[in-house]
């Protein structure tokens, strides 16, 4: 009776009770970053990072990364250099300057990624109205996470079931609620061309993407689970410990604990 | 209760003492405080409870540190915490965690009250206190959620703050004096975070209050009796539960640790990723999921301010319990057929809190008007109708020599024990 209630009650808090549309079950990606010692593999992060910046940052911002986050332990770990280089790659606006004056200068690893839109109002003229979401924690903001993002670029078809309508501007994609997207197929294969020789298949670059998406919306996830694992190490330790003080406490009296 | 025999040691004690006997107090309430012998690990709640609104209140103040109470800047300040303040990510994650984790410790420490009758006379005063605790935790809980400024935030303060326009002729009112406008914006959450930042510290009064009246009659125990006068049936509380309450503790904290460092989004909704935005709405508002069983009761009526009036009744009819509950005994380990009804009553509130989670259409709707229906007729008929017709079993004269008057149920009432 007891244990029936307590894994009821354990299952009631610890799975997702929030229901979705339709769609087809979001496929299941065996990632580095999975399990208690998950750790993300840097080439597979900087692949991603090329692949967001070659296609993904065309339409979608991610507002709270800095360049600086590119180098940074746990992280795709570019060196110093190639950090500059990366920041260098883009023009910001700064200012104003002694004169009043607003001015372009050379991104600095201090600076923020820079936006494709200069504001909300510009990015949603341009795509049809839709507004392509900031990237820097989508991984957390969608309910199956690294998975469904994977999903989602694995789940465009050129043929749509015959009794799907799709207005102007919208595409079929069989993982998202409704199997609509306003987003057209952002991956072919050859869309980018990786440096270390990795064939860009469009599986493989969903993969480097999502990867680098997950770090980008847990930069810490490397140290959290190294903590979380000494820390539960100490606490079973720590436990045992003060199980046995207790048994020793409670046997100068005679009642059981 | 606390007279206490205690004299300092060192001289500066003793003058210290002399003038404000703080060492005195502590040496009474915190270690000679005598304790039950037989109470059973669902009594080291009450301490694991304390550790909760420390650790709330102490990552909360250094959160605050870094938080912007601002509708523009809210949810990058927390973007910031997460990536750019050292371990904030993990200050982040413990304080929200912490909250599901507190109610978690609430909920198991309500329903070991209930089933061992320790809301009844003479500690009707601990429970509705507890009660006002449990109020306040869920008004700071609430209004904590709301600060991330995402898009569960935003829609759940904004369905929330619309129960009060429900009240008659001044509901309007009283909701925009709430927002501080015309709807849910920047002033709403500036006071929300004033607010937050306040109703722990009156939780902790009310924890101090909580524990004075508790110490007053002493604890309740598993065989739910009152105490031989001569000690025979008590520990002091130092060494004896402060090392147990101990244990249990880092147990709690290793499944704490669990959520934390391994799963520290699961408790939350994805949908407070996304920043919040008055034009979106999403598919389906839900509140955090200690809540869900009370959102459930307010939906369940299809007349707005009825359900308000049964959600709020639903809390406070708790307070009115010593006096619906017309058993002699407390303990229902010696009330067969409570003990029945309060496993019903643990699966009713179970249920409430699915249904609260499943949107409000079809069966989901039929079933959460049985499941309210039922949690009213828990307290309003059943608890007082009980303690007429039920049959209780003999209760022991004392727990340090468990006769049981003219029977040997003993052997029963044991192993009932060991199950609960």
């Amino acid at each position: 009776m007891k244990k029936f209630f307590i894994t009821i009650f354990f299952s009631f808090i610890c799975f997702n009770l929030y229901a979705a549309g339709d769609a087809a079950k979001p496929l299941k990606v065996d990632w580095s970053f999975n399990g208690l010692f998950g750790k993300f593999d840097r080439s597979q992060l900087q692949r991603g990072f090329q692949v967001y910046k070659e296609v993904c940052a065309s339409c979608h911002s991610m507002q709270y990364l800095s360049y600086r986050n590119l180098g940074e332990k746990g992280g795709p770990e570019f060196s110093d250099a190639e950090v500059k280089a990366i920041a260098a790659g883009y023009q910001i606006k700064d200012g104003p300057n002694e004169e009043g004056e607003m001015f372009e200068r050379a991104g600095l690893p201090k600076d923020k990624f820079k936006s494709p839109y200069p504001n909300e109002k510009a990015a949603r003229a341009v795509n049809g109205g839709a507004y392509p979401p900031d990237m820097s924690v989508l991984v957390k903001a969608r309910a199956g996470g690294a998975n469904y993002i994977y999903s989602i670029l694995m789940g465009y078809d050129e043929n749509p079931p015959a009794n799907l309508k799709l207005e102007d501007g919208v595409y079929y994609n069989k993982y998202m609620p409704g199997y609509k997207i306003k987003m057209a197929k952002p991956l072919n294969e050859g869309s980018v061309e990786y440096a270390d020789g990795t064939k860009a298949t469009v599986s493989q670059m969903s993969k480097d993407v999502t990867a680098f998406l997950t770090w980008s919306a847990e930069p810490h996830l490397e140290k959290r689970k190294r903590i979380g694992f000494k820390t539960i190490v100490y606490l079973l330790i720590f436990s045992i410990l003060v199980f046995f003080s207790m048994k020793k406490i409670w046997s100068r009296i005679e009642t059981k604990v | 209760m606390s007279e206490t025999n205690y004299k300092p040691t060192s001289s500066f004690g003793k003058w210290f003492d002399e003038r404000l006997p703080l060492l005195t107090l502590f040496n009474g309430h915190l270690m000679q405080y005598p304790t039950p012998k037989n109470l059973n690990y669902w009594w080291t709640f009450g301490g694991i409870l304390t550790f909760c609104l420390m650790t709330q209140i102490i990552t909360g103040i250094v959160l605050a540190m870094h938080y912007t109470a601002h509708a523009d800047m809210a949810f990058s300040s927390v973007e910031h915490i997460m990536r750019d303040v050292n371990y904030g990510w993990l200050i982040r994650y413990i304080h929200a965690n912490g909250a599901s984790m507190f109610f978690l410790a609430v909920y198991i420490h309500i329903f070991r009250a209930l089933f061992y009758g320790s809301y009844k006379s003479p500690r009707e005063v601990i429970w509705i206190l507890g009660i006002f605790i449990y109020i306040l935790m869920m008004a700071a809980a609430f209004m904590g959620y709301v600060l991330p400024w995402g898009q569960m935030s935003f829609w759940g303060a904004t369905v929330i703050t619309n129960l009060f326009s429900a009240i008659p002729l001044v509901g309007e009112s009283i909701t925009q004096w709430l927002w501080g406008g015309y709807s849910v914006d920047n002033p709403t959450l500036t006071r929300f975070f004033s607010l937050h930042y306040l109703i722990p510290f009156l939780i902790l009064g009310l924890v101090v209050l909580h524990i004075w009246a508790l110490h007053v009659p002493g604890n309740n125990n598993p065989v739910g009796i009152d105490l031989k006068k001569d000690g025979s049936d008590t520990v002091p509380f130092h060494p004896y539960i402060v090392i147990k309450d101990l244990f249990a503790l880092v147990i709690f904290m290793i499944i704490f640790a669990g959520f934390v460092f391994y799963a520290p989004n699961v408790l939350g909704h994805s949908d407070n990723y996304i920043p919040a935005d008055p034009l979106i709405t999403p598919a389906h508002i839900v509140p955090e999921w200690y809540l869900l069983p009370f959102y459930a009761i307010l939906r369940s009526v299809p007349d707005k301010l009825g359900g308000v009036i049964l959600m709020f009744s639903a809390i406070l009819i708790l307070a009115a319990l010593p006096w619906l509950d017309t058993s002699k005994v407390r303990s229902a380990v010696f009330r067969p057929i409570y003990k029945q009804f309060f496993w019903i009553l643990v699966l009713d509130v179970l249920i409430l809190g699915y249904i609260g989670a499943m949107p409000a259409e079809g069966a989901y709707v039929a079933i959460g008007r049985v499941a309210t229906v039922y949690y009213f007729a828990h307290f309003l008929i059943i608890m007082p109708v009980l303690g007429f017709v039920e049959k209780t079993k003999p209760v022991p004269l004392s727990i340090a020599d468990p006769i049981i008057s003219g029977s040997g149920n003993l052997a029963a009432a044991k192993k009932d024990k060991n199950l609960n």
